[in-house]
């Protein structure tokens, strides 16, 4: 334990994801005994980001106004839809460059042990964008582990009364890890080799 | 294994039920990685034999050989999903202070019947949840008087009280029981499939209601995972 505020900056970076004590430990004294350190512009970019970042209104990607880059883009095709659990692994597909049409997130996977259900997801907003005739494919690119494989089988389900195609990442991504983890040649490849589910 | 919460950037903390040492929490390093050698072993759902490396909070694990792998079986199949996720809360709760070789094998061999759909989903998750109580010391009773023994069959179940009641013992304004979901109470605390399955939709769900009204009164707080049962029921 420390004195005071230099305590308090270790609590705060140690209730960060993943920062663990130690960690949390060395970027306060980073911060405190750096030369040079711009911290004016490291809080004022904290600060800034937490004003101006919303999600998109149509994908729920975050976004820096009311729709997201990606959604605005007309070169996007916007007749596929690649439907993702958290933002970040629309960062981790678009890295790929093999995706060039939309996406839509969902905000995590169903996990009932959890207390997450379909309705605390982003479900219904995608079914009303479905509901808009262009759409002709769905891609589910949900985390290759328990729960993303679980949701990937509800939404099967619930699509299937749409006339849509619907597809999952090919099995060649490695079982039980996060999308995010995923290097880009072989997210890739999952793309290239997505299978139809119906 | 029972569950998982993600740690850190890329481990996750295992919550498993061995069959002697009762529930073990551990941490599995890097498992969230692409690259993990652990693959899908350490997802709920699977049988593992485990090698652990003593922390001095919690154990690491350092090896994973998987025994039985019913997580893709089981995630394929959306209502047999929900109804091993109560199965696992189930297990989590009921072995928080201790656990039994029994509790063990029933988990595992009612993970399996789901994941070869032996049976439908909501009979196996309710025939599990009664047989699980019972192994807890809980035993309902749908036949005799739960409260005074008095023979049975009764026209009346207080979850309360322990299952059916006989007139004496009913307080007034109890539920009724009818003979079709009594017969399958029965059925499902015994294991007896062929009686449990001859049942029709109405009665399941009612046989269901009292399972998990049951299940609900003896553990402290509600399963989080049944919420999300009956609301899948509802839908297409
Ligand atoms: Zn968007
Ligand atoms: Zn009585």
């Amino acid at each position: 334990m420390y004195e005071g505020i230099v305590q308090d900056l270790i609590d705060e970076f140690s209730r960060l994801p993943g920062i663990g004590p130690k960690s949390a430990q060395r970027i306060a004294f980073h911060i405190v005994q750096t030369e040079n350190l711009d911290v004016t512009r490291l809080a004022e970019l904290l600060a800034t980001v937490r004003e101006n970042i919303k999600f998109c209104r149509i994908c729920g990607n975050v976004s820096e106004q009311e729709t997201c880059g990606i959604c605005r883009d007309p070169r996007r095709d916007s007749t596929i839809i690649c439907v993702v659990e958290e933002s970040k692994d629309v960062a981790a597909i678009e890295r790929t460059r093999e995706f060039r049409g939309l996406y839509h997130v969902l905000g995590g996977a169903i996990s009932p042990i959890d207390g997450i259900g379909p309705d605390d997801l982003s479900i219904q907003p995608l079914m009303q964008r479905l509901a808009d005739a262009s759409v002709t494919e769905v891609i589910l690119a949900t985390d290759p582990n328990l729960e993303g494989e679980a949701t990937a089988t509800y939404l099967t389900r619930l699509l299937t009364t749409l006339e849509i195609r619907v597809s999952r990442l090919a099995s060649g991504l490695p079982v039980g890890g996060d999308l995010e983890y995923a290097d880009e040649v072989t997210l890739g490849r999952a793309f290239e080799g997505r299978t139809t589910l119906r | 294994m029972l569950r998982t919460h993600k740690l850190g950037e890329a481990d996750r903390i295992i919550t498993m039920l061995s069959r002697r040492h009762g529930k073990i929490r551990a941490v599995a390093k890097g498992v969230r990685r692409t690259s993990s050698r652990f693959g899908s072993r350490l997802e709920p759902f699977m049988v593992v034999d485990v090698q652990l490396y003593e922390g001095r909070s919690l154990d690491t694990i350092t090896q994973a050989e998987s025994l039985a792998g019913y997580g893709a079986a089981i995630v394929a199949d959306y209502s047999a999903y929900t109804a091993a996720s109560v199965m696992v809360e189930t297990a989590d709760r009921l072995s928080e202070a201790e656990s039994s070789v029994q509790q063990y094998l029933l988990l595992v061999g009612a993970l399996r019947s789901l994941a070869r759909a032996e049976h439908p989903s909501d009979l196996a998750r309710d025939s599990y949840l009664l047989r699980a109580l019972s192994l807890a010391g809980w035993a309902p009773s749908f036949d005799d008087c739960a409260r005074c023994g008095a023979p049975g069959p009764h026209d009346h179940v207080v979850v309360q009280l322990g299952g059916a009641v006989c007139p004496d013992c009913a307080p007034p304004g109890s539920p009724v029981l009818d003979a079709g979901t009594r017969e399958l109470l029965v059925a499902l605390l015994r294991g007896d499939w062929d009686r449990a399955e001859a049942s029709d939709d109405r009665v399941r769900s009612r046989a269901g209601g009292i399972v998990s009204a049951y299940t609900n009164w003896h553990l402290d707080r509600g399963l989080r995972s049944m919420s999300h049962v009956e609301s899948e029921r509802t839908t297409p």
